[in-house]
C-alpha cells in the first residue's frame, strides 16, 4: 500500500509516456529508417543508402513542392504578421465595439480549412466568382483565373491561408500590446512623443517575444498545410499547387511508394525540428536565466 | 482667440482620424465577413440564379433545397446519403476522443506539475516535442499499426489516433493551469492523510473548471475540422464530416451544384462556429496558450 502510494505518479504517466515513445518517437524513427530503403508498395528493411533522397532531389515534382512551400510559406507568414499587427495596432485605440470587431476578425480560426478551401474556391471560380462581380460593375475585360493557372494557382492558397490565420496573428499581437508597461508609454506621451514613434519605438521593441512566437506557429502552419491545397486546388492544375505534405501524401496512398513518401516525411520533419527545436531550446533557457 | 481655433481644428484633425480609424476597421470586418455571407446567399439561391446573378446579390426567391440535399442527398461518390452520417461519424469520433485526452491531459498535468519526480520533467519534454511534429512523419507507420490492431479504418481507430496525439496538448494545458497551485496545498492534505487520487479529485477537480473547458474546446476544435487523419485512416463508411465535404464538392459526376457545396461547408462548419460564438473568450485563451507556453 505504502510501495503503491509512492509510486503512484509514475503509474499515472507511464501509459502516456510509452504511448508517446512507441507513436510518436518509434514512428519518427520508422520512418526514417524506411526512407534508406527501396520500399515500394510494401515496406522493406534492408538498408539501401540514400537512393530515396536521390530520387526525391531529382524528382521535379518535389522541387515544384518545395519552390510551392518556400513562395506559400514567405508571403503567408509575411502578409499575415503585417496584417495581424495592423488589425491590433487599430484594435488598440480605444475602440468602442473593439469585442465585436475582435470576434469577427477571428471567426476563420473555428472552421477547418477544408471549409475556408471550399468557400475561397467559390469565390475564386474564374466563370461566376469575384472575376464575374468586376466584370458586371463595368470592367468588361477583366480576368481573374488565379486558380486554373499553373504560375498563379500558389497565390490563391495563400490568400485563402492569410484570411484564415491572420485573425489569429491579431489576437497573438493585442495581447502583447496590452501587456506594455502603461507607465513608460504615459511618460513618453507626456513628453510629447508622437503616437507613431511610440509604437516605432518602444511598443513594438518590447513586443519581440511575441513576434517569436507568431512566427513559428505560422511557419508551422506553413510546413504542414495540407488540407487548404487539397479543398481548394487538389494540389492543381497538374501538380502546379504540389506542397511538401500533399507530395507525401500522394507519394503514400495513391502511388504506393513508400520509399519517396518516408523521405519526404523525414525532410519536413527536419525542417519542422531546425526551426522548433531552437526555439524551445532557447524558451527554456531564458526561463532559467 | 488663435487657443480655440488651433483647439478646434486639432479637434476636427482628430474627428477626421478617427472616421478613419473605423473605416478601415469595417472594411476589415467585411472582408472577413465576406466569404461566410457568399457561403450563405449562394446555399439559398436556385442552380439558375447562380449562373445567372452576382456572386454577392442577394437571393430573389429564398430556396432551402440545397440545405436539404447537402444535409441527406448529396453525393459523396457513389453514396448519396447527404453529410448526415458523416455528421454523426464525426460526433462518435470527436465526444470520446475528446473526453479521454482531457482527462489523461489533467492526470498527467497533475503529475508534472504537483508530483515531481526524477525524470518527470523529461517525461513533459518528450511529450511536448510530439505536438510540434509534422503528422507526415507518422502517417505510415500508423497505419501498418491500425492494420495489426484490427482497428484499421474504424471509428475505433480514429478515436484511438486523436487521443495519442492530442496528449501533448492537453498535457500542456493542464500542468500550466495546475503549476500555479501552491505545493503547500498538496503537502498539508498529505499531511492529513489524503493520497494521490483523494487530492487530485477533491482539490484539483474542483478547481479546474476554466482549464477544462478551454481544453476541451480547443481538442473538439482540433478533432471536428481534422482532414488529414479522417483521410489517411477512415474508409468508405467511417469518414468523418470533412473528408465528406471534400468528396462532396470533387464529386465529377452530374451538375456542379455550388449552392449544395455551399450549404454542405456550413453544415460541416456549424459546431465549431457554434461553440466559437458561444465560448470565444475559451476558444482564444486555448490559442494563445498553445502558442505561448508558460
Amino acid at each position: 500500500m505504502e510501495w503503491l502510494q509512492r509510486h503512484m505518479p509514475k503509474m499515472v504517466l507511464a501509459p502516456s509516456f510509452f504511448a508517446v515513445l512507441l507513436f510518436v518517437y518509434g514512428f519518427i524513427a520508422w520512418t526514417a529508417y524506411v526512407s534508406f530503403t527501396r520500399s515500394r508498395l510494401l515496406p522493406k528493411y534492408e538498408i539501401e543508402g540514400v537512393i530515396q533522397y536521390e530520387r526525391l532531389f531529382e524528382s521535379p515534382r518535389w522541387e515544384v513542392a518545395i519552390t510551392n512551400l518556400a513562395i506559400f510559406g514567405i508571403l503567408f507568414i509575411g502578409i499575415a504578421m503585417i496584417l495581424g499587427l495592423l488589425l491590433a495596432i487599430l484594435l488598440d485605440q480605444k475602440i468602442r465595439t473593439e469585442g465585436a470587431l475582435r470576434t469577427i476578425y477571428l471567426y476563420p480560426m473555428a472552421l477547418s480549412f477544408i471549409v475556408t478551401g471550399t468557400a475561397w474556391k467559390w469565390i475564386l471560380n474564374p466563370g461566376l466568382g469575384i472575376e464575374a462581380v468586376v466584370k458586371d460593375m463595368g470592367w468588361e475585360s477583366f480576368e481573374f483565373d488565379w486558380l486554373t493557372d499553373p504560375d498563379m494557382a500558389i497565390y490563391t492558397v495563400v490568400i485563402a491561408g492569410v484570411w484564415q490565420s491572420s485573425g489569429f496573428v491579431m489576437a497573438l499581437f493585442l495581447a502583447g500590446l496590452r501587456s506594455v508597461d502603461e507607465e513608460i508609454i504615459r511618460a513618453a506621451m507626456v513628453d510629447g512623443v508622437s503616437t507613431a514613434r511610440i509604437y516605432r519605438s518602444i511598443i513594438i521593441p518590447s513586443m519581440a517575444p511575441i513576434f517569436m512566437s507568431a512566427l513559428i506557429v505560422l511557419s508551422h502552419l506553413a510546413i504542414k498545410s495540407f488540407d487548404l491545397v487539397i479543398a481548394l486546388t487538389g494540389g492543381g492544375p497538374g501538380y502546379a499547387t504540389d506542397l511538401p505534405a500533399t507530395y507525401m501524401y500522394a507519394m503514400a496512398f495513391s502511388r504506393g511508394d513508400l520509399g519517396q513518401a518516408a523521405s519526404s516525411a523525414t525532410v519536413m520533419m527536419m525542417v519542422v525540428v531546425a526551426i522548433i527545436v531552437p526555439y524551445l531550446y532557447s524558451e527554456l533557457r531564458t526561463r532559467r536565466d | 482667440m488663435t487657443d480655440t481655433s488651433t483647439q478646434r481644428t486639432g479637434d476636427f484633425k482628430n474627428a477626421l482620424l478617427r472616421a478613419g480609424l473605423y473605416a478601415m476597421l469595417i472594411l476589415f470586418a467585411l472582408y472577413y465577413l465576406m466569404p461566410l455571407f457568399v457561403m450563405l446567399v449562394t446555399s439559398l439561391k436556385s442552380l439558375d440564379e447562380i449562373r445567372t446573378g452576382s456572386l454577392l446579390g442577394l437571393p430573389r426567391d429564398v430556396d432551402f433545397s440545397a440545405w436539404g440535399k447537402a444535409w441527406s442527398g448529396a453525393c459523396t461518390g457513389v453514396q448519396c446519403e447527404g453529410l448526415r452520417p458523416y455528421f454523426w461519424n464525426s460526433v462518435l469520433i470527436a465526444v470520446p476522443a475528446v473526453l479521454i485526452s482531457t482527462f489523461l491531459g489533467a492526470m498527467n498535468g497533475y503529475v508534472i506539475s504537483q508530483w515531481h519526480f526524477k525524470g518527470s520533467n523529461m517525461i513533459f519534454a518528450l511529450l511536448l516535442f510530439g505536438c510540434f511534429i509534422p503528422f507526415q512523419v507518422i502517417l505510415l507507420p500508423m497505419a501498418i499499426m491500425l492494420g495489426k490492431m484490427k482497428i484499421a479504418g474504424t471509428i475505433s481507430g480514429l478515436i484511438f489516433v486523436h487521443v495519442i496525439y492530442g496528449l501533448g496538448f492537453t498535457t500542456l494545458f493542464f500542468r500550466n493551469y495546475y503549476i500555479t497551485i501552491p505545493v503547500e496545498l498538496v503537502k498539508a492534505a498529505k499531511v492529513d492523510g489524503a493520497g494521490f487520487f483523494r487530492i487530485f479529485w477533491s482539490i484539483f477537480v474542483p478547481l479546474s473548471a476554466p482549464i477544462v473547458v478551454v481544453t476541451v474546446i480547443w481538442q473538439f476544435t482540433q478533432i471536428w475540422n481534422d482532414f488529414l487523419f479522417g483521410v489517411s485512416f477512415s474508409q468508405a463508411g467511417t469518414q468523418p464530416i470533412t473528408v465528406a465535404l471534400n468528396n462532396i464538392v470533387n464529386s465529377t459526376t452530374g451538375v456542379k451544384e455550388y449552392n449544395v457545396d455551399m450549404a454542405a461547408a456550413i453544415i460541416a462548419a456549424l459546431p465549431t462556429l457554434l461553440v466559437y460564438v458561444v465560448a470565444g473568450k475559451y476558444f482564444i485563451r486555448g490559442l494563445t496558450a498553445g502558442s505561448v507556453k508558460g
